[in-house]
């Protein structure tokens, strides 16, 4: 048994793992089942990205997809009260279009890969040695500035526009002044009182008082 | 090669050295919890377990008896599936971070170049557990605590990774023996005293992100009886209670590896045995930072759960962007002393 055999066993058993992973995540009925097979079908994928030595990528994808992005989709996912019957209605009568479509993204899937395989040309030795993290890096931050900055403010005005489309000023809400609380004194909240010894006065108790007989029968 | 060395050297070469480090792992969380009750007793004056085994070391051992032999209920109408496969989920990544952490200069399971990015997407995962423990138990109580712990862990996990960045813009490495070894030099070459503020985040954020005292809101007694396991009974409540520790002690060594120079020693060179570096220093201080999960227990009461929020998202995170440009200036204008690890 060699390497080679053993690397393309892993790569079938991944591949099938992510498919069927994808399958399920349109076909089970429990919609958190369905986010979980999502996540596995991430987890398969950055397992087939690491057989293909793109390590930085692929632990990237379990930090930010796995990791991050569908921790909250979980979290919607189990606040909303889906109604299972009305979600599948549809799945039926859609599937034609569903399926038309999937061929068609598959086809030009496969010539895109057609093609590319055409102009393929092997690639060189890393020049960083053997971390392509580092080599990742030197190539994001010296010949791709320019893209990688603008990626990022574009994300970050993303962020802003999130935040001020979802922010609504409601009136009539009190905030908390965290500033305040902090600064708060002892002496602003409690207030020591000597008071004075002095003996129990002797107070006689008060006299009976028998209530007068009412509506008496 | 024939089959039988390939097996040998791929198969069960690799399983030893992972149960050489898991053994002495969970052996170290039943001790560590045995020395947290002692602590919490000496700092309530109390005397903590005393009673089973020699000064009561053996106290832990029979609660892990006691929790296997308990049944594990399953409540109504929960989820079958995800209930039991909950547990699995938190304790699998608690487990498998520990491949990359280097015991010193050449002791390392896996000497990855993305090893901090690794670490990363293993204690991102971790939260999984808790969330499905929360949903599936089918109870109020856990999904409260679900909810609390999972956004209390998603906001400090950033001002988390945010303090790591500093220590990667310093070394400029991802792999955690570099990482040791560009702190070589004396005590104030580690990288503790250049990235101070970040170092006293990473803590803290290390433990919110565990769920631990002053930050257990997820399991707060007094409001929500246990959080997230509060269904869960026997051996799969000790799973959770395994995983919480292995997490508290893989967050004590990470902070001794990046900012406390991991099995470097303090004192110099020509001091014959205690100046030269051994897995014995990071035990040293790793056991000290385990200690103050003890000492803040004891001593802290809980948050708020809005301070908690406010202080991950107003304080941490944006003290420690700033402090990624300040280690940026100190890396390019040679503020600091970098070591080789020669």
């Amino acid at each position: 048994m060699n390497t080679d055999l053993l690397q393309l066993i892993c790569f079938y058993f991944f591949g099938a793992v992510a498919v069927i992973g994808g399958l399920m995540v349109i076909s089970v009925k429990n919609s958190v089942h369905a986010v979980l097979s999502l996540v596995l079908t991430f987890f398969s994928m950055a397992c087939v990205w690491l057989l293909a030595e793109a390590e930085f990528l692929a632990i990237a994808l379990v930090v930010v997809y796995v990791g991050a992005v569908m921790v909250l989709f979980l979290f919607v996912v189990m606040m909303l009260d889906i109604k299972q019957e009305v979600v599948r209605e549809g799945f039926i009568r859609y599937l034609p279009v569903g399926i038309v479509v999937a061929v068609v993204m598959l086809a030009e899937m496969l010539a895109m890969i057609g093609v590319k395989a055409m102009h393929a040309h092997t690639l060189g030795p890393n020049p960083a040695g053997d971390s392509n993290v580092a080599w990742l890096g030197q190539a994001l931050y010296t010949e791709f500035l320019l893209p990688f900055e603008i990626a990022a403010l574009i994300l970050t005005v993303g962020i802003v526009a999130a935040v001020a489309l979802t922010l609504r000023q409601r009136a009539g809400v009190r905030h908390q002044s965290a500033a305040q609380q902090v600064a708060v004194h002892a002496a602003d909240r409690v207030r020591v009182v000597k008071v004075a010894v002095e003996r129990p006065a002797s107070v006689n108790p008060a006299p009976v008082v028998v209530p007068p007989q009412e509506n008496a029968p | 090669m024939t089959m039988a060395d390939q097996l040998i050297h791929h198969l069960l070469i690799p399983v030893l050295f992972i149960l050489a480090i898991l053994l002495p792992l969970i052996i170290s969380v039943a001790m560590f919890v045995y020395w947290e009750r002692k602590v919490i007793g000496w700092m309530h004056v109390r005397m903590g377990p005393n009673k089973i085994g020699p000064l009561g070391m053996l106290q832990a051992f029979a609660d892990v008896v006691k929790l296997l032999l308990k049944e594990v209920i399953l409540p109504t109408n929960a989820n079958k599936f995800l209930y039991y496969l909950a547990p699995m989920l938190a304790l699998v990544p608690a487990m498998a971070a520990w491949a990359v952490v280097p015991f010193g200069p050449e002791t390392v399971l896996a000497n990855v170049n993305a090893g901090v990015l690794y670490l990363l997407a293993m204690t991102s995962m971790g939260v999984y557990g808790i969330i499905l423990a929360g949903w599936s138990s089918n109870s109020r109580y856990a999904m409260l605590g679900a909810m609390r712990a999972a956004a209390q862990v998603i906001s400090y996990e950033l001002a988390m990774g945010m303090s790591i960045v500093c220590v990667l813009v310093l070394t400029g490495s991802l792999n955690l023996t570099a990482i040791v070894n560009a702190q070589s030099g004396n005590f104030f070459d580690w990288f503790w005293l250049p990235l101070l503020p970040v170092f006293v985040i990473y803590f803290v954020s290390g433990v919110a992100e565990t769920n631990r005292a002053p930050f257990d809101v997820a399991e707060g007694e007094s409001e929500i009886v246990a959080g997230f396991h509060v269904e869960y009974s026997g051996s799969a409540f000790a799973i959770f209670f395994l995983a919480e520790y292995a997490n508290m002690i893989l967050v004590s060594f990470l902070a001794s590896i990046l900012f406390m120079g991991g099995w470097l020693s303090p004192f110099p060179e020509s001091w014959g045995f205690i100046g030269h570096g051994g897995f014995h220093w990071l035990f040293i201080k790793a056991f000290f930072f385990a200690f103050l999960f003890l000492w803040f227990r004891a001593s802290f009461p809980r948050y708020r759960y809005d301070q908690i929020m406010r202080l991950g998202w107003k304080v941490f995170i944006p003290i420690t962007i700033v402090w990624v440009l300040v280690a940026g200036c100190m890396k390019y204008f040679g503020w600091v002393h970098l070591g080789t690890g020669a």
